[in-house]
């Protein structure tokens, strides 16, 4: 405790502001009031005093580099650019063809530079600062109609080849702004991007300006026009298990891609993607960058409800007979149609489908019609189910609503408690930790290390495991084999038990129906009905429950568009005003 | 330690008491309530996944140690540290402080830990800025003691001591005093392991000789940490026995006899019964004169009539020569059987009983009837029912007896414990009871003719 030695270093503490110093062992100023020890060491005045020179060298050596903390010259653009590559990288390593990265994200990128004029236009926001060097050699590409020209010239090297190559190429060519680096540091608003400070400020009408959140906007739009088959819930859920990069995506920036100060409100990210939110926002983009019809959703495309339905049977664990409903469903209510599942953002009201949640509403439905799902009539059924399971051991059996719901509900409340137990041991922080300013700096550094520190601590006292496995992507989240020895697989159960014929053809035995929403909101809210749950049977509650778990979405959103459906189903019933709650419905098979 | 979650609540609402907490006039809080407020504070904003996942996060840790799953509770501390970099300064800064007393908490337990790891983590919390580092370090003192590991923790004590505080002087110096005597404890402790350790090395070995000096050593060291406190006034029971009991270890009669005199006559401190008692113990091991336990107990005596050194007291008083002396032995006798606690105490009763007989017999009448007078009114309902008559002869024959020959003299012949008692027939009993027949007539107060 040298504190006499310690006395010429006058700066506040970092974290109690007192200006008491002492020397640790090491020669770093420490706090003597809060013992924060500081990254500053006490400078050995008398180096003949040191024997080794190796030890100078080094010392000058670190003391240079603090002081460049300047890395190339940066548009806040080609950071999102850097992203979306990583992104479309990252969707190619999980199967989806090259054309949308080198084709469909590119060309939607290079549209949306140039509707928010910031490149492949006549007169470029940046070209008062800095020359658009992208644009150089092809300045007249202002038109979607040169498209083929477009996709042919990668004159956007840093995104179809790999970044930081291109950047060297044309850091010589830019000329330097000397004045702005010491001007925003005095004013201690900076950014390691050249235009962080103006981009944040930056309010044009008009214009959409690029944010994390719609990265992943762009990804679903590119993916939709290539008709791949990752539905927007299955992006959504890639990116929260770290499949696609999201959160923190500025990590894996080259290195000399500096970011603090401004950069760190636009790039770094404390949430994840949440449906309702990214799927407006695909539509926002795709209406802003004035995009044509996309191409048509047709029976054999993965998008199509009867697909979808038939996969998400599969997933949880319903009996495939159950296809001929859902299929009946889509068909009565014309969901199937081309024109109404094609994305159409120049049609006057531009909307898409959420085909996830669509499709799950279909089967939501079919579940109602089969058995009502009042807390009742589903069980008496499942009585009837299970006595004729246990007389004809042979035959294929009946499916059994209440030995299906016991399978299901366990292996959710698994998932879900595995699910939950994973978002909090979500890792947030990235290793390159952001600050507001140089004054934060140190400060943030040294709270990164302290927490690395600590947590290597910790994790020496958990098992040598590492803490959350990587799943391996996947579009199914259950496995669900046949002929498993616990018969928890219900896919070959057979519905006679809960049909019976009419003459030629079967109906449901249930001949009862009760609509999610009688009346729908028709003021100008936004919202057509409310979801509360504890209006609705817990049969109803727990395959809501169960369905949005698996599209990760608000249980309220997919009890709408089931109300939206059942609109569609029942639409005699909603024209007359004045009916009872329990519509009668009989349907052929 | 036990208590943690309740700490841990409490040091949040200090933390951000304006926004948390809303206490109602009573002084009852509603935690449900926290939610709520914690939402409108944001202004509505929808709370970040990130908050999200840190608070879920901290419930998986609270469960965790809930159920003693140390393994789990370190895996979320894991992820929980992550709060240390929350972009929200107020979450921030409140968090060292958690994650102190969570840390603390697994690394307490937690059976790969030892007290290495325990220390740098320690170490680390001074760094990131736990306020009050001096309770950090009381902690890591805890450890040894708990995991009986005792060396000399008390080196790290002494070094913490020369840091300095600033600000927080105040609640530093009410921890300080708190602190000593934890640092005198744990010389304490050293002290009653180290005769054991002398015993089992032999007595030429040099050995034995640097263990003793070292006890020596502490001895001292503890005489300055625990007489420092003592004289501060207070109720330090613990304490000044366990200093005692050193002080006399060491020969050091004066000393103790001096701090005991101390502790039990300074007015500063507040009355202490047990101060008393100390005192007179030690001066009973010490074989004072009869003279000075007296004055001790009468002390003692007015602060707690009740006490069960009293029937001591009586004892000493019987024999002294003195007449007030004498007088006093028997005030404190019904004084001790004017409480229900007592009613039962056979060796009361039956020192009655004989003093009383003594008395009488040395023709002290008015001493008795002086007593009694107060006590007429409600002692007959109070300890000579005929309830208790019948209660006391099932449950403890003697002792009826003694209440009888006590009863029979202060209230006469017709009283209805007496007649119950002398009613009764028993063997074994029947020459005793002739015999307080005999000793009521001859001695009983209250005039049969009248």
């Amino acid at each position: 405790m040298d504190l006499e030695e310690a006395k010429e270093f006058k700066e506040r503490c970092t974290q109690c502001a007192a200006v008491s110093w002492g020397l640790t062992d090491e020669g770093k100023y420490y706090c003597t009031s809060c013992h924060n020890v500081t990254e500053r060491s006490k400078e050995v005045i008398n180096t003949g005093a040191i024997p080794n020179t190796k030890i100078q060298a080094i010392n000058r050596g670190l003391k240079r580099k603090r002081k460049l903390e300047k890395g190339w010259d940066w548009y806040v653009c080609e950071g999102f650019q850097q992203i979306l590559y990583q992104q479309a990288e990252a969707l190619k390593t999980l199967g989806v063809g090259p054309e949308l990265k080198d084709e469909v994200l590119h060309n939607f990128w290079k549209r949306y530079l140039q509707k928010s004029k910031q490149a492949y236009c006549k007169n470029p926001v940046y070209t008062r600062g800095r020359k658009a060097t992208v644009l150089e050699d092809n300045p007249s590409h202002s038109d979607w109609d040169s498209e083929p020209d477009l996709l042919s010239d990668f004159s956007c090297p840093s995104f179809v080849e790999s970044g930081p190559d291109s950047q060297l190429d044309s850091r010589t060519q830019k000329p330097f702004p000397i004045s702005k680096a010491s001007q925003s540091e005095t004013a201690s608003i900076c950014s390691g991007s050249l235009d962080g400070v103006k981009y944040s400020q930056q309010k044009e009408k008009g214009i959409v300006k690029m944010t994390v959140p719609r990265t992943l906007a762009f990804c679903y739009l590119s993916l939709l026009w290539q008709r791949e088959t990752i539905t927007l819930s299955d992006l959504l859920r890639f990116v929260e298990e770290g499949h696609i990069p999201y959160i923190n995506a500025f990590q894996h920036f080259p290195e000399e891609m500096k970011l603090y100060g401004r950069d760190k409100g636009i790039f770094a990210i404390e949430s994840w993607p949440a449906y309702e939110d990214i799927y407006k926002k695909m539509i926002e983009i795709a209406k802003f960058l004035d995009l044509p019809r996309f191409p048509d959703i047709t029976e054999d495309c993965y998008l199509h409800p009867d697909i979808l339905c038939m996969k998400y049977l599969m997933e949880v664990n319903l009996p495939d007979e159950m296809n001929d409903l859902t299929y009946q469903v889509v068909k009565m209510t014309g969901i199937g149609e081309v024109d109404f599942l094609t994305f159409d953002p120049i049609a006057k009201m531009a909307k898409t489908v959420k085909y996830d949640i669509q499709a799950v509403a279909v089967i939501v439905i079919v579940l109602k019609l089969l058995f009502l799902l009042d807390d009742n009539l589903e069980w008496t059924l499942s009585n009837i189910a299970e006595k004729y399971n246990e007389k004809n051991k042979e035959d294929k059996p009946w499916f059994d609503f209440r030995k299906w719901y016991q399978v299901m509900k366990k292996s959710v409340d698994e998932k879900k408690q595995k699910w939950e137990e994973a978002r909090a041991k979500y890792v947030w922080k990235s290793e390159k930790p952001l600050y507001h300013s140089s004054i934060d700096r140190a400060v943030v550094y040294k709270r990164r290390e302290m927490v690395v520190s600590l947590q290597k601590q910790f994790s020496a006292l958990t098992d040598s495991a590492p803490t959350v496995e990587k799943k391996s992507p996947s579009s199914f989240q259950f496995n669900w084999t046949e002929g498993d020895s616990a018969g928890t697989c219900f896919h070959g159960h057979s519905l006679q038990g809960i049909l019976k014929k009419k003459g030629q053809s079967l109906t449901t035995k249930n001949s009862l129906y009760w609509l999610s929403t009688q009346k729908f909101c028709r003021s100008y809210c936004k919202h057509v009905t409310t979801y509360e749950e504890s209006n609705f049977s817990l049969s109803y509650q727990f395959i809501i429950n169960l369905f949005s778990f698996l599209l990760r979405i608000k249980a309220s959103s997919l009890h709408e568009e089931v109300s939206l459906i059942e609109k569609r189903l029942f639409k005699r019933k909603y024209s007359k005003t004045q009916k009872k709650s329990r519509s009668r419905k009989r349907r052929k098979y | 330690m036990s208590d943690f979650s309740e700490e841990l609540i409490e040091s949040k609402t200090e933390d951000d008491q304006e926004e948390s907490y809303v206490f109602s006039g009573t002084g009852m809080s509603f935690p449900w309530l926290q939610n709520h407020i914690g939402t409108i504070a944001t202004g509505g904003k929808k709370e970040k996944d990130f908050a999200q996942t840190t608070s879920a996060c901290l419930s998986f840790i609270q469960e965790a140690l809930l159920k003693h799953q140390w393994q789990q509770a370190a895996e979320y501390m894991h992820s929980y540290l992550q709060i240390l970099e929350d972009s929200d300064s107020h979450k921030r800064q409140a968090a060292p402080e958690i994650i102190w007393k969570l840390g603390s908490e697994i690394l307490f337990y937690h059976p790969k830990s030892n007290m290495e790891t325990f220390n740098t983590f320690a170490d680390r919390m001074k760094n990131i800025g736990v306020m009050n580092y001096l309770k950090v370090r009381f902690h890591i003192n805890l450890y040894p003691v708990f995991h009986i590991e005792v060396k000399k923790p008390e080196r790290n004590l002494f070094h913490s001591r020369n840091a300095r505080y600033s600000e927080k002087a105040n609640s530093h110096i009410v921890f300080l005093n708190f602190f000593r005597l934890f640092l005198g404890i744990l010389q304490f402790l050293f002290f009653s392991k180290a005769p054991l350790e002398l015993t089992l090395t032999d007595e030429d070995d040099y050995a034995y000789n640097a263990a003793s000096q070292s006890m020596l050593n502490h001895s001292c060291k503890t005489s300055v940490n625990l007489g420092a406190l003592i004289q501060t006034p207070g109720v330090w029971d613990p304490f000044v026995k366990s200093y005692v009991e050193m002080l006399e270890f060491y020969g050091d009669r004066d000393g103790a006899r001096e701090v005991l005199t101390n502790y039990a006559y300074d007015e500063k401190f507040p009355s202490n019964p047990n101060a008393h008692v100390y005192l007179y113990n030690f001066l009973k091991r010490e074989k004072a004169p009869r003279e000075k336990l007296i004055s001790v107990l009468k002390i003692l005596y007015q602060i707690v009539p009740s006490h069960k050194l009293m029937l001591e007291f009586h004892s000493l008083l019987r024999k002294s020569e003195k007449e007030d002396h004498r007088k006093l032995g028997l005030e404190v006798l019904f004084g001790v059987l004017d409480f229900a606690g007592c009613t039962k105490n056979i060796t009361a009763w039956k020192y009655l009983a004989k003093y009383l007989r003594q008395i009488l017999m040395g023709n002290h009448l008015a001493w008795v009837q002086e007593e009694w007078n107060s006590r007429k009114n409600w002692w007959p309902d109070f300890h000579f029912s005929s309830f208790w008559a019948k209660n006391d002869w099932k449950e403890d024959k003697t002792l009826a007896c003694e209440k009888a020959l006590v009863a029979g003299i202060l209230l006469g012949k017709g009283c209805r414990y007496f007649r119950f008692i002398s009613k009764q027939d028993d063997e074994v009993l029947r020459k005793k009871i002739k015999r307080i027949k005999k000793s009521v007539e001859n001695h009983s107060i209250v005039n049969p003719g009248l």
